[in-house]
């Protein structure tokens, strides 16, 4: 039962910080504060339970797409759609649908949670479905090591009560999901797409036994120009999509694969799939800005695996292009990343703009690839204002981290149409 | 012209390689060329033949699990190690393979974990990571800059200098204020960021010695370092 003054007080104080411009995390911490049961509670009234979606890279475009494709089969979903992937995230977003007496209008949710933030959330909450989508190298200085991670993620499939759904090409997860007892189902690509896809492990090995996968409920087998192919229970089903960039779309092999698992025999695949078109990117990820008439994308970069994926997926042809790095503690401190990930896909066209707190740091990284960098700037503002003007007739891309991409949205919601995100 | 031609050994790139220690062969790499050599990289993994020409040797950090991969290999070819050593081959190592190119580490349970005794110092398990930016300082290189991610607690012994002193951060043990280590022309170190790029002169050195070891003289190339030394500015200045 929902303690209704919890609701009450914490929906008080979510207005009072919307009304300040504050973020989502503070009235979640309050509520947490003042009724630590008050995230569970309110779950707990969910008649189709729980679904938890963890891994490195992909988190919130994945979770998007889940809700949409569940909505497409009529199920009420709740979910926390900022991408504030802690728990308090969750309690802010509940504060922001539940009734004044605690009730919650949903069938189901789907959130999203950070690797070491869903460990404790499943001691208290245990989900009934769980997606993890991978596991690669990202905030060390939080995490210590990716086996570490790897840990967190298998602690939330075991106490996952009814369907894991893995990332077959993942070797860490392949290997903890061979472990499980819990319903396993997998999602995979085409062999011939499995190069595009290098994980931390393979960069440095040249040869990876790639025999051994099991089977597949959904395979990503191809993707050209917007047009995907997959192959879902055996059978070929081609589609147009709106997302960007291969792991985006890779992702939605995921998704489809959690959909078909909780959805079962009632799944009607037809209006799955029309969904599944018109899904379109999450904020900051692959989103896209209209400045002065142009296409301005902002591409969110976190580990050296997400920031390969990005610069193989998207052709810098005829595309002015920035990079925004911050090291705030959302970013991860260590700089060490940069130095994973290869910039030549780059050179031809060079980078016009570098900012971000270490935005020295990035031009140095590109100067040893041989990539010229025309204008570095740590002061964010001037440097887009720069960019801008500079590249007005050109459409425009800006790889940028965490924190950078709130700022830039910040900016460019100064000077264009840059959607809400509540 | 006839090219000079530099072999730098990367140790163990497929186990020992997290944290951007491949910036430390891009370095070195890119900066040998510009000094006027020609560099040939030889990867080298557990099983490989060693080779037989080595002017400089490197290796990072790894997993736990990617140094238990390596150990037996390590044990194997440390006897060819130390004797580069001793002859003036200059090496870096950072983070996992400093550990082990000490004397052994000794886990959390007391397991001891034998390393190839190429320097004077000994790890052990720390109850803590020691994470964060971290600035030290030696006479030879002036201020060092990187970032540190380690459990273990490293000591030196007597004979070993360490490779700098810690102005901020927590370095070799989070006690005595030394971080890395430094014998003949070998440096093992925790500092990551990747350490060289940030600090060309270190580079530089370990280019230095292995041309001397090798042609017997070194003439420095002209290399604009200036964003290097705004990303030393810039790195300086942020929190721990």
């Amino acid at each position: 039962m929902v303690k209704p003054y919890s609701v009450l007080m914490g929906k008080a104080v979510r207005y009072i910080a919307r009304l300040r411009g504050g973020g989502s995390a503070l009235p979640g911490l309050f509520v947490e504060k003042i009724d630590k049961n008050f995230v569970k509670d309110t779950l707990a009234q969910l008649p189709q339970g729980v679904v938890l979606v963890s891994g490195t890279n992909g988190k919130t475009t994945t979770t998007k797409m889940v809700v949409e494709l569940l909505e497409s089969q009529g199920l009420k979903v709740f979910t926390n759609r900022t991408g504030s992937n802690f728990v308090r995230g969750v309690a802010a977003a509940l504060l922001g649908e539940v009734s004044t007496t605690g009730r919650l209008n949903a069938d189901i949710a789907v959130l999203e949670l950070d690797e070491a933030h869903a460990v404790h959330f499943v001691n208290q909450i245990p989900p009934r479905y769980s997606l993890l989508l991978n596991v690669m190298r990202d905030q060390l200085d939080r995490f210590g090591e990716i086996d570490t991670t790897a840990g967190m993620l298998e602690h939330i499939a075991v106490k996952t009560t009814d369907t894991v759904i893995v990332n077959r090409e993942d070797p860490r997860l392949l290997k903890i999901a061979s472990q499980l007892k819990n319903n396993v189902r997998y999602f995979g690509l085409d062999d011939t797409l499995l190069a595009t896809f290098p994980s931390d492990d393979d960069m440095h090995a040249k040869s990876l036994l790639k025999s051994k996968r099991p089977g597949a409920d959904v395979v990503l087998q191809s993707m050209v120009d917007n047009q995907a192919t997959f192959v879902i229970d055996g059978r070929i089903v081609k589609t147009p999509l709106r997302l960007k960039g291969i792991y985006n779309v890779y992702n939605a092999a995921a998704a489809l694969a959690l959909t078909r698992s909780i959805v079962g025999q009632q799944l009607d695949q037809q209006k799955l799939i029309a969904a599944l078109a018109t899904v379109m990117p999450a904020f900051g990820r692959g989103e896209t800005v209209i400045v002065n008439g142009q296409p301005c994308e902002l591409v969110l970069v976190k580990n050296p695996s997400g920031f390969r994926l990005s610069l193989s997926s998207f052709d810098p042809t005829g595309v002015a292009t920035m990079i925004v790095i911050n090291d705030n503690y959302a970013d991860g401190r260590d700089m060490s990343w940069l130095w994973d990930v290869d910039f030549v896909n780059l050179k031809n066209n060079g980078v016009s703009t570098v900012s971000g707190v270490r935005a020295y740091d990035m031009a140095l990284r590109l100067s040893y690839d041989q990539i010229v960098v025309s204008h570095v700037d740590t002061d964010l503002r001037k440097a887009l204002t720069k960019f801008i003007a500079e590249h007005h007739d050109e459409p425009k891309r800006i790889y940028c981290t965490y924190t950078a991409m709130l700022g830039l949205r910040r900016e460019l919601a100064k000077i264009a149409h840059v959607q809400e995100v509540s | 012209m006839s090219q000079k031609q530099l072999t730098i050994l990367w140790l163990y790139p497929r186990d020992m390689n997290i944290y951007g220690d491949t910036g430390n062969v891009l370095v070195l790499r890119r900066r040998a060329e510009q000094h006027g050599y020609t560099v040939n990289v030889v990867e080298y993994n557990p099983g490989d033949t060693f080779p037989d020409t080595t002017d400089i040797v490197i290796g990072g950090g790894g997993q736990d699990s990617g140094q238990d991969k390596i150990q037996q290999d390590l044990q194997a070819i440390g006897p060819k190690l130390i004797d580069m050593a001793e002859a003036g081959v200059p090496m870096l190592v950072i983070c996992g393979l400093y550990q082990l190119f000490g004397k052994f580490f000794k886990t959390q349970d007391g397991h001891v974990i034998p390393g190839i005794g190429l320097l004077d110092v000994e790890t052990l398990a720390g109850p803590e990571r020691l994470i964060g930016n971290i600035i030290t300082h030696s006479d030879e290189f002036g201020d060092i800059i990187g970032y540190e991610n380690h459990s273990g607690q490293t000591y030196l012994g007597a004979d070993t200098t360490p490779l700098g002193h810690v102005v901020r951060g927590a370095g070799n043990n989070g006690n005595d204020n030394t971080e890395g280590a430094h014998y003949k022309n070998v440096i093992g170190s925790y500092l990551h960021g990747s350490l060289l790029p940030k600090n060309p002169t270190i580079a530089d050195r370990i280019i230095e010695q292995a041309a001397n070891n090798k042609f017997g003289e070194f003439t420095h190339g002209s290399i604009d370092d200036h964003i290097a030394e705004l990303a030393r500015k810039h790195a300086a200045k942020r929190p721990r």
